[in-house]
């Protein structure tokens, strides 16, 4: 993937310590992708999955995915969600957004500088996000340089895919 | 500059002099471990080609023995994909089986300095043998499997400095239960154990704490070398090793000093791990359903044995179930001829098969609407071990069994001394 990866949308607010859990439950492990992404937030905000819109934005608090290693990060990108931009992200829910190609940055700040439902605009490389329906604008963290690059190859499959390491998805 | 253990690791596996937090490093892979789950319909991508088998280890445990159809399948995967590379280091269900954070301590797999991989968010618990673990994703795991390699970013450490020694009926649990109530989170941070109270611990002990400092949000958990740990990797694995030291002049975020002796046996809440403790006392009378004592963190011989200890010659209490789950078949059979189990059973404990089952809400244990459980396992969240109004308080294997006698969250203290 060349060029810039920029995304404008719809703001979702959630708080801190947001867990795996949460975002893909036991139950839905089963599921196809697309099934998991129904129970998103299916025990705290029940009925919210079907609510959100292709290219809307989620902004989180501190410590973002806590908790397993499943591939919650996979059911937030099949969601239709553009990126993710949190206070802190934890470290092993970072390396599902990296292996998925899913956008998320860390922007402290960008917390209280939202109210649900706002237009976010966000450079994903400049780590830029600006809030459309204020007129104000946050710099977060650019991903560092090695992570950026798996991002921008569409993920650790389509990587490992491309050299032919794995097998094509049937 | 001197390094803390994690940074000397992560500079020796990467081939630099020096790494400081910050740094995103390229490291070479000791260990890999794959789990039923990976092989999961949805989760699974098949693999051409592998860097080393022999680094490569599989177990079932998160769903074992296959409560679905689609768990079975993932083991037919998983099965099909040992046979293909000739992987020798298979824990198929039987005689071996285990959760694969207890094999790499029955098996000696994680050797000091090296770097084990796994895509189980508490695979930080083999960090008790003084080296890198890390819990990471599905396709970091099979990245690793092809590559040998994989990618870290050095976060700066804090040091936990263990002094005395733990009370009657208190445990390690009980200590992390301390440190999350106090200091919570510890994203991006690594986290290493050290000072005189370790020589005090088993390596039981001290695994409960590196498994459980996944839920400190840890990096890594490290715990120094000792005599102890040395003996138990050279009981169970004759590879040579150099047990890795933190640089005296060390860069530390911070130097916290627990002493053990001064702990009480402590529960966390609801919903919750960190910043979310109690004393024991506090949530007495709480009724509980169940129950249940086992998981990565506490599934030992030693908590089993402590378990037993607590309800030998009474009954649990009615309308309680209490679920026990050794945490692989080498601890199952060896609480079996200590006659731990024995005990557990004759007090109407039910004793599951080695797995993750219950602990993760999958199967062997699951919570109905509102029903309220207190768990020796690594989780509290919110409908993580069941129904979404189900309750889930967290508390040592002393503790939870002291609850199922009475049923109600009970003090061990009672039952122990």
């Amino acid at each position: 993937m060349s060029g810039q990866m920029k995304f404008k949308g719809r703001v979702w607010i959630v708080g801190d310590n947001i867990n795996t859990d949460l975002i893909l439950p036991n139950k839905a492990f089963y599921l196809t992708h697309e099934e998991q992404t129904q129970y998103v937030f299916h025990a705290n905000r029940p009925g919210w999955a079907q609510q959100v819109q292709k290219g809307d934005i989620l902004i989180g608090g501190h410590n973002f995915g806590m908790g397993s290693s499943r591939a919650a990060a996979r059911s937030l990108k099949n969601l239709g969600l553009s990126c993710l931009i949190t206070e802190s992200l934890n470290g092993l829910f970072l390396r599902n957004c990296v292996n998925f190609a899913f956008p998320a940055l860390e922007c402290p700040g960008v917390h209280a500088a939202f109210t649900e439902g706002e237009e976010a605009e966000v450079e994903f490389e400049t780590a830029r996000v600006r809030n459309l329906a204020r007129g104000t604008a946050l710099q977060g963290k650019p991903l560092p340089p090695q992570l950026m690059a798996l991002v921008q190859a569409g993920g650790v499959y389509q990587l490992l895919e491309q050299e032919g390491l794995i097998a094509p998805r049937k | 500059m001197g390094m803390t253990i994690a940074e000397k690791i992560l500079a020796a596996k990467s081939g630099r002099k020096a790494v400081v937090p910050g740094d995103v490093v390229t490291v070479d892979v000791d260990t890999v471990i794959l789990f039923d789950n990976n092989f999961l319909p949805t989760n699974w991508r098949d693999i051409l080609k592998v860097a080393d088998p022999d680094k490569i280890v599989v177990t079932f445990d998160h769903r074992v023995p296959a409560p679905t159809q689609q768990a079975a399948a993932a083991q037919v995967t998983g099965r099909a994909f040992v046979k293909k590379f000739g992987i020798k280091r298979f824990h198929d269900v039987g005689h071996n089986q285990g959760i694969s954070h207890q094999l790499v301590a029955d098996y000696g797999y994680a050797m000091p300095g090296s770097v084990l991989l796994c895509s189980d968010s508490h695979t930080c618990s083999a960090g008790v043998f003084n080296c890198l673990a890390r819990g990471v994703g599905g396709p970091d795991i099979i990245y690793a499997a092809i590559k040998g390699q994989t990618w870290f970013r050095c976060g700066e450490t804090v040091r936990y400095e263990l002094t005395g020694k733990l009370p009657a009926a208190v445990t390690a649990k009980d200590a992390f239960l301390q440190i999350a109530g106090v200091h919570g989170a510890h994203a991006t941070m690594n986290v290493e154990y050290g000072g005189s109270g370790v020589a005090s611990l088993s390596i039981n002990a001290r695994k409960t704490l590196t498994a459980m400092s996944a839920e400190l949000s840890a990096e890594f958990a490290t715990f120094e070398a000792d005599a102890v740990l040395e003996q138990w990797m050279r009981t169970r694995n004759p590879a040579a090793f150099v047990p890795v030291k933190p640089d005296a002049d060390a860069k530390y975020l911070a130097v916290r000093n627990v002493d053990l002796s001064a702990l009480e046996p402590l529960v966390a809440l609801p919903d919750s791990v960190v910043n979310n403790s109690q004393p024991v006392g506090q949530a007495k009378g709480t009724r509980i359903d169940q129950a249940y004592i086992g998981s990565c963190a506490n599934g030992t011989q030693e908590d089993i044995e402590l378990a037993a200890r607590v309800v030998k010659g009474r009954r649990v209490a009615s309308g309680v179930r209490f679920i026990v789950t050794p945490a692989s078949q080498t601890v199952y059979r060896d609480t079996v001829a200590s006659g731990a189990i024995q005990t557990l059973l004759e007090a109407g404990a039910m004793i599951a098969p080695p797995t993750c089952g219950a602990c993760g809400g999958g199967h062997m244990g699951v919570l109905g609407p509102d029903e309220v459980c207190i768990t020796s396992s690594t989780r509290n969240f919110k409908g993580r071990m069941g129904d979404p109004s189900s309750q889930v308080w967290m508390a040592s294997p002393a503790t939870v069994a002291a609850s199922a006698l009475t049923g109600f969250i009970t003090d061990p203290r009672e039952f122990l001394q």
